[in-house]
């Protein structure tokens, strides 16, 4: 069960490593509140779409299995999308249509097919739990970098003071990519280290 | 009329462009720009798909709003959306076998590209909830195919030449392909001059 949560967290997170969903982690990660906002309601899809899936994965038939989860899913995105619009206005309007975009957002149906339509309904909803995490985690610090540079506050707090002169293109369209391209970037060079200290221990 | 058309026209095409601006498409925009020709396959297919899926949600949001039940726009336009490539699928394969055989692999792929639920969204909630009309919405959803087409051509012509190009170990594949998306996005920026 740990292993199963964990897996989603690092060694198969969604954003970094599967490069599933990227439409979400490029588009609304100008800050690090709607990073947060959009990782927790996929991960509250993703939940609780793993659960459903997985307890009627021996009822749906094999052929219209895509079918049967894209309906499972987009109950619940609606579902999601009708609380935000009630509790959580605010988020609601930041994120504008890439709530509905959550349907398509490859790392739920991925998740469904993968783990869920094989599995109980316990271990498909920490699955969940941990791909849900993973995503959340990788929206935030994309978001907060983002965020930091671009407009020099945390979470709507400034933390530079008057004299800081933001680099606006971090919160444009351009800075998620270049962003993105750099996180990947260092995880690519800590690995390979991690890799050589491991090879040269073995010799 | 014609004016209006030409705004919205530019605007999808350059403007408000669907993969660089507004990140719609993203997977297949990262996924199949590996070669030019494959490209301009995959872009043609969108164009045809989001022009259709336009057209038939716009009629399903008629419908929905006459049975006062918008809240299923998701649902019904995603299962719609899915239908709908399946049917040119089919037909394709049946009418023009060789139109087929080009796009064969990309159909499929479309269904899950967020760019068609992506226009179908825009076009009904845009200008806060009025009604797009339908010769808009058809022409928005063409266009911003078009500028789909537009922005993997492009991209995929500057992969062709990385491939043979010296990279550090460290930012090959994904890292420089992401950089290379941000210059992209930026030349691209350059149009946000133009909005009207």
């Amino acid at each position: 069960m740990k292993k199963v949560f964990l897996n989603g967290l690092l060694k198969e997170n969604p954003t970094f490593v599967l490069f599933l969903g990227m439409c979400p982690t490029l588009a609304v990660t100008t800050s690090a509140f709607n990073a947060v906002g959009m990782g927790l309601s996929t991960m509250m899809v993703l939940i609780f779409s793993n659960i459903f899936i997985s307890l009627l994965r021996k009822f749906i038939p094999d052929k219209v299995r895509i079918a049967a989860y894209v309906v499972v899913i987009a109950a619940f995105v609606t579902i999601v999308e009708m609380l935000l619009k009630a509790y959580a206005q605010s988020i609601s309007e930041s994120l504008g249509i890439y709530i509905p975009l959550i349907v398509v957002n490859c790392i739920i149906l991925g998740r469904a097919e993968a783990f869920a339509s094989k599995n109980g309904p316990l271990a498909s909803a920490v699955d969940g739990l941990g791909m849900g995490l993973g995503f959340t985690c990788a929206l935030t610090i994309i978001g907060s970098i983002r965020e930091i540079l671009g407009a020099g506050t945390f979470f709507g707090f400034s933390i530079f003071g008057e004299a800081f002169n933001p680099i606006t293109i971090m919160i444009l369209p351009p800075g998620a990519f270049i962003t993105l391209g750099l996180i990947v970037m260092t995880i690519n060079i800590i690995s390979a280290r991690k890799k050589k200290k491991e090879e040269s221990k073995i010799a | 009329m014609l004016k209006d058309l030409l705004v919205i026209s530019i605007g999808a095409i350059f403007i408000q462009n669907f993969v660089l601006v507004q990140f719609l498409g993203i997977c297949p925009f990262l996924g199949v720009s590996k070669k030019v020709e494959t490209g301009i396959g995959m872009g043609l297919a969108v164009v045809f798909v989001m022009a259709c899926a336009s057209a038939i949600t716009w009629a399903v949001q008629q419908l929905l709003i006459l049975f006062n039940i918008e809240y299923l726009q998701t649902i019904a336009f995603i299962l719609v959306i899915a239908v709908l490539v399946q049917f040119v699928e089919m037909f394709l394969q049946k009418s023009i076998p060789s139109l087929y055989n080009s796009l064969g692999i990309y159909l499929p792929l479309i269904t899950t590209n967020c760019a068609v639920l992506g226009v179908a969204i825009v076009n009904i909630t845009r200008f806060g909830g009025m009604d797009f009309g339908f010769i808009k919405s058809v022409v928005y959803g063409a266009t911003a195919g078009i500028g789909f087409t537009f922005a993997i051509v492009l991209f995929a012509g500057v992969r062709e030449r990385l491939e043979s190009s010296n990279i550090p170990g460290f930012l090959k594949g994904m890292p420089i392909t992401l950089i290379t998306a941000g210059l992209l996005s930026i030349a691209f920026m350059g149009f946000s001059g133009l909005s009207f």
